[in-house]
């Protein structure tokens, strides 16, 4: 219920952020939105000897379309995206996404960026990032640079950032026409992480799926696609069979463990229906419906 | 460990105290600042009773230190009534039996002028996701959802003031 | 809109003989204007100011000069020895004052036991073993909460573990002894019977149709938003003991806290002053509560103790953990004949259910439900366990909801097997409103009734029978549509006293109303309100009594120091009891108030007649005096021999428990895909006598229906096979948001008790009761063509799902 003590710095610029990581290398936290690492505090699951809150860098909220992607600044609220016009209009997915991460009160403080390092498989962004092939944005004393989604989660709570790196922007490319995104979250009620969760982001030609990707939440270890519900699709056309069949791979790819949300067969055959439902609304949205 | 000095601003009112860096939010409201509207009633960001607005957008402060509020504007229930007069949700609450125990209602209250701000014509199930935050064991959310909307209807018709 | 008979002066005299046809109407009475607000006004309440405004006063919000902090070092088993304990270093942490142990509680004069109000007895800190994960241990006292929770994890606990015993079949067979304290080496602490055995078996018999089912109904914790707490403040110059309590029950704490402690009762007073939800689990007498009163009178310094919520709902009491074997028989007409309940109660490390003291099972022999039936025999057991004790605290008035959840699973299962529509099948069964009052084959005295009347109004609401041909042409497209029927009765209000006591203690209610001259009032009562309006109901039945303003009223509760004696809140007792004292002691006032009329008007007691709020002179109306007039006049101008003032204070002994009822109907719809259920409709029908306060009514139904579809939908207490609590923290245990919580759609019948002096009956535990049922009956009802015949709850999605893969449905 109380946390350990601890020493806090709050930075008012990135490169002091950056320094102060470097200095308390190994005993430092960021603390973002803290939704996540506040609670694990409480229980002294976590107990880190320094905190550097960097909920002062307001450098690090925006959500900007700039040409072909839209960056998001990595201090942005998942409430702040809940409400952006251009997610709501062009990243459909994201913002189903942004509706359904824990609840109302929690988006308030919570961060985009927070939830994406955690790396956590039951954070809802990293399976939607996968989805659209974001990039990373990280900088570092040595500067900045891009990590591609899919080498940025590398383990449970693990990702590619180096230790005195911070994360700083998510870029996700624009969707071209004919494109449509759905995710689809079930969960035991409001609030709580995914029994399982898929994001689909997809390309239509024609009736015929031209392009696919598919992040699946809280069934593995580390984040993950899912590539043989992906080849079941592809080139193929967005119709019942096809479907179930991508619903199908997803499920027996996913590796989900058992617990008080489910047992494995339970949780894999959920999956296959929340493949299903996204492949479903995104194929309707690419066709211009909602 | 370190110890901090933290200004906020509270119901209006500026104060400075000295805390340790883990001293939670509700905590420095409740017992540094003496407002002991605001209550505790879960460790694991769950149950909303806690919630206050800082810089307007409702939170759980049992989930924030309060060395993160420092400069911050932060409203509780206290503060909601000005001037003696009750807010529309006071009064909403009130007319349409919202609470009953009264333990989660500040936290239930704060959350809802929140969310009124952002969506001040809300449908039944967006209110019902709105608050979905907080929890309460004693009225089952119907007069909770009816007292929103009386403190809805009641903003707009006094032309969005508050 | 019938008559109602003038109540009579009840005092211990048995419900029978009273007029067996009570009328049901489903109208509000209202007798008095506005101004007074009397019974059946939707007063506003008048204790919300205070909540609303940030201003109410909980445990938690008591703040004593110089007090200290407790926080308690919990076990990690749940079944364990404990070599040591050394506190070495938190004895050495600045802030840090002392560590109490169970020696230290056995040096201060055995108190590191205490009994339970079911005369079991407890350990308040182990000295040889655990026997409960999260049990108590030793507990700190620092200057600070957060020194504390720093102290608490600097003390060093050697433990050996041993087996633990979860599954109470498991544990009768006393291979691991739980209670290796009591002289019997057994886990089997008690066996309880109730109905005609012999009777029973003749009818099965006989039986034209016998369903049989295993029914488990889980444990489940309460988890009102306030955890419980106290601040003991210990004076030792007054040698006096002030205690703020998290009680449901302050007069009957302070008398148990007397008994354990030694401290003399006149020198305790216990305050429970704002209760943040109780629901039953701020009845038991937690070890928290007994070392914080320790902590205080040995260091002579406030302690406050305040749990966190990982430490309610791991070590408080639970409710439900029954496992229960049952049939019911039918004649060749379809009419129920007979049900036969085999029950093992799993009550964890001690019998401390919160039952009255006769009642191992609480009042579950009500389990013959609204239906008329030749025989009936129920028998349990109770084993103990390595989990947590407890039994009764999540709003089942004591049991209840097990029995009817029992009997309405077994009675849709019935009518299912029979192919009679669940509703006509109950409608055949119902025990009709000519047989008021109702004995019934386990012995219960149903005061007044009216089933059909309820049910037909919840199918009119919800249009039944078009809902059964939608059902069909839906099941004919394969989709999954189910309506389940619950048609409950309740028992509450313990209770007389030749049959209920808690320790002893008798279970009567009181009420103290005393008028001041200026004609407003005070009164006070031996009950508790934790949220369910006291302070706004008691001044509605005072004022129409009297006829002094609501507004005039100021009720009070929870100080020992000066409310009158009572057993609390609980078990939908407070209107059945202290309403009805409210009631006597109102009229032991009227009879004086009538008096001093007579000699102010100058007339006999005979010439007057009393309207609202005034006798008048019989056919002169205009010469009247109010009670106003009247209180002024007690204090100023009373009779020459009479006492002054004006004031009253009633014990009542109920002379039955009152019977509320209801009808539910659920309608919900079935995802094939998750297995997920949907309530798309949920009609409640009650009746609780004469209504109070409608609007208070109202949300005590609609709370009592959430916590109704928490179980059935989403709660659970999960022990793995070590005794860990993994549902300890409410990411786990899951209570519903406004989101899972339906649009509940309430309707009414007024049926009176004919005992109670007001005819009312208390209604805040019926839709706990009444709602469970209603959901699982709809959810088997959707699937009963696949061949499924019971779902225990809670009915999570994955349950459905395995159901519907079983028998080859898919999305």
């Amino acid at each position: 219920m109380i946390p350990g003590a601890f020493d806090y710095h709050s930075p008012t610029s990135l490169d002091e952020a950056l320094s102060l990581l470097k200095q308390h290398s190994g005993d430092a936290k960021i603390l973002a939105g803290g939704q996540s690492l506040i609670p694990a505090m409480r229980f002294r699951l976590a107990v880190p000897t320094t905190l550097i809150d960097i909920n002062r860098l307001a450098d690090l909220r925006y959500i900007e379309e700039r040409g072909d992607h839209l960056a998001i600044g990595a201090m942005t609220l998942e409430s702040a995206l809940e409400d952006a016009a251009v997610v709501g209009q062009s990243y459909v997915l994201l913002h189903d996404t942004a509706a359904v991460i824990a609840d109302p009160l929690v988006r308030n403080m919570a961060t985009v960026g927070g939830n994406i390092a955690h790396a956590d498989p039951a954070n809802d962004h990293p399976a939607t990032m996968l989805a659209y092939n974001a990039t990373v944005v990280a900088k570092g004393p040595n500067g900045e640079r891009t990590i591609a989604i899919d080498d940025f989660f590398t383990g449970l709570f693990e990702n590619a950032l180096a230790e005195d790196e911070i994360l700083t922007e998510i870029r996700i490319p624009k969707p071209s026409a004919g494109s449509g995104g759905a995710y689809t979250k079930f969960e035991r009620k409001v609030g709580d992480y995914a029994i399982s969760a898929a994001a689909v982001q997809l390309r239509l030609d024609g009736n015929t799926v031209a392009e696919v990707r598919i992040g699946l939440t809280n069934v593995s270890a580390v984040p993950m696609r899912a590539p043989d519900a992906e080849t079941a699709l592809l080139g193929r056309p967005a119709d019942a069979g096809t479907i179930e069949a991508a619903g199908q791979a997803a499920a027996a790819e996913s590796d989900p463990s058992p617990d008080l949300r489910g047992s494995i067969d339970y949780k894999r055959d959920v999956t296959r229906v929340m493949v299903k439902r996204s492949i479903e609304k995104a194929v309707a949205r690419a066709k211009g419906g909602n | 460990m370190s110890e901090h000095e933290v200004t906020v601003t509270i119901n209006g009112e500026k104060v400075t105290k000295t805390v340790e860096a883990r001293t939670l939010l509700v905590h420095f409201i409740r017992e540094d600042l003496s407002l002991t509207g605001t209550h505790i009633g879960c460790d694991t960001t769950s149950c909303g009773a806690c919630t206050v607005l800082v810089c307007g957008k409702p939170v759980k402060s049992c989930t924030m230190f309060a060395v993160q509020a420092d400069g911050a504007d932060i409203e509780t229930i206290e503060g909601l009534a000005a001037g003696g007069e009750l807010h529309p949700l006071q009064e909403g609450f009130w007319e349409k039996h919202g609470l009953q125990c009264g333990y989660c209602t500040p936290g239930m209250i704060m959350s809802a002028k929140g969310f009124l701000a952002e969506n001040p014509t809300p449908t039944e199930d967006e209110i019902r996701h709105g608050i979905s935050g907080n929890l309460c064991r004693c009225t089952g959310y119907n007069k909770i959802v009816e007292a929103i909307q009386y403190a809805a209807e009641k903003l707009q018709a006094s032309e969005g003031g508050e | 809109m019938a008559q109602l008979d003038d109540r009579k002066e009840h005092h211990s005299e048995l419900g029978e003989g009273v007029s067996a046809n009570v009328p049901t109407t489903d109208e509000v009475q209202i007798k008095t204007p506005e101004k007074i607000c009397g019974m059946g006004h939707r007063k506003k309440r008048k204790e919300d100011p205070r909540f609303l405004q940030g201003k109410g006063n909980y445990v938690d919000d008591v703040k004593l000069p110089g007090m200290l902090y407790m926080d308690i070092v919990r076990s990690p088993y749940a079944h364990a020895k404990i070599n040591s304990i050394d506190a070495s270093a938190a004895l050495e942490m600045d802030g840090v004052l002392a560590v109490i142990t169970g020696e230290d509680l056995k040096a201060a004069g055995d108190l590191h036991w205490m009994p339970t109000l079911m005369s079991d007895t407890q350990m308040v800190l182990p000295i040889d073993k655990v026997i409960y994960y999260a049990q108590e241990v030793c507990a700190v006292i620092a200057t600070s909460r957060y020194i504390a929770a720093d102290a608490i994890e600097q003390v060093y606990v050697d433990y050996e573990p041993l087996d633990a015993v979860v599954d109470p079949f498991e544990a009768l067979k006393d291979d691991v002894i739980v209670r290796e304290d009591k002289e019997n080496k057994t886990n089997h602490i008690w066996h309880w019977e109730a109905g005609d055995k012999a009777a029973t078996d003749a009818v099965f018999n006989d039986a034209a149709t016998v369903v049989k089912e295993k029914l488990y109904i889980p444990r489940i914790h309460v988890s009102s938003i306030e955890t419980c707490g106290m601040v003991a403040n210990y004076n030792k110059a007054r040698e006096h003991m002030q205690i703020y309590m998290t009680s449901q029950a302050p007069h009957a704490h302070r008398t148990v806290f007397a008994l354990v402690s030694g401290l003399p009762e006149h020198k305790i007073q216990i305050i429970s002053p704002d209760i943040g939800g109780g629901f039953g689990g701020k009845v038991p007498v937690y070890p928290g509560y007994v070392i914080c009163a320790v902590a205080s009178l040995v260091t002579g310094k406030p302690v406050k103790w305040i749990e966190d919520r990982s430490e309610n709902l791991q070590a408080d009491s639970f409710a439900r953990d029954y496992h229960i074997e049952a049939e019911m028989a039918a004649d060749n007409d379809g009419k129920i004949t007979g049900l036969r309940v085999k029950t093992l109660s799993d009550c964890g490390a001690a019998d401390a259910a919160a039952n009255p003291s006769k009642f191992p099972a609480g009042l579950y022999s009500i389990c013959t439900g609204s239906y008329d039936m030749k025989a009936a025999h129920v028998e349990v057991d109770g084993v103990y366990t390595t989990k947590p004790p407890g039994g009764v605290a999540y709003r089942c008035s004591f049991r209840v909801t097990e029995a009817v959840h029992m009997v309405e699973r077994m009675a849709d299962i019935m009518a299912h097997e029979l192919g009679e529509d669940p509703a006509d099948f109950r409608l055949k069964n119902f025990i009709r409103p000519d047989q008021f009052p109702y004995k019934s084959p386990t012995g219960w005295d149903y005061d007044s009734g009216n089933y059909e009347a309820a049910l037909n109004k919840a199918m009119d609401m919800l249009d039944y029978r078009a809902l059964r041909k939608e059902q069909e042409e839906k099941r004919a497209r394969g989709e999954l549509m189910g309506i389940g029927i619950s048609s409950f009765t309740e028992v509450v209000g313990a209770g007389p006293s030749k049959d209920y006591d808690i320790l002893g203690i008798k279970m009567f209610d009181s009420a103290e109303i005393r008028i001041h001259p200026t004609g407003k009032a005070m009164a006070r009562f031996g009950t508790k309100s934790q949220g369910q309006g006291h302070e706004t109901t008691y001044a509605q039945i005072v004022a129409e009594e009297l006829g002094l303003p609501a507004d005039d009223i100021e009720v009070e509760e929870g100080d020992t120091d000066t409310a009158p004696y009572g057993l609390g809140t609980y078990a939908s007792r407070s209107t059945p009891t202290a309403g009805a004292a409210a009631v006597m002691a109102a009229r032991k006032i009227k009879a004086k108030a009538k008096k001093i009329a007579a000699h102010l008007l100058e007339v006999g007691e005979d010439d007057l007649e009393w309207n609202v709020d005034r006798f008048q002179v019989k056919g002169s109306p205009d010469q009247a005096k109010t009670i106003q007039d009247i209180a002024f006049a007690a204090y100023t101008n009373h009779p020459q021999g009479m006492e002054a003032g004006l004031e009253a204070v009633d014990y009542y002994d109920p002379p039955n428990l009152t019977f509320p009822f209801g009808s539910y109907i659920c309608v919900v719809d079935i995802d094939k895909g998750t297995g997920d259920v949907k309530v798309r409709r949920f009609v409640a029908v009650d009746d609780c006598g004469h209504i109070i306060n409608p609007l208070i009514v109202e949300g005590q139904i609609h709370g009592g229906l959430t916590m109704g579809l928490a179980p059935a939908l989403y709660e659970e207490i999960v022990y793995d096979e070590n005794g860990q609590n993994l549902t300890g923290t409410f990411a786990d245990y899951l209570v519903p948001t406004a989101v899972e919580s339906p649009k509940w759609e309430l309707g009414k019948t007024i049926t009176p008790s004919p005992h109670h002096p007001i005819g009312a009956k208390g209604v805040g535990e019926s839709p706990t009761v009444g709602a469970p049922p209603a959901i699982a009956n709809a959810v088997v009802d959707a699937l009963w063509h696949l061949g499924v015949r019971h779902v225990d709850i809670p009915i999570t999605p994955e349950k459905v799902w395995k159901l519907l893969r079983d028998n080859g449905v898919t999305d």
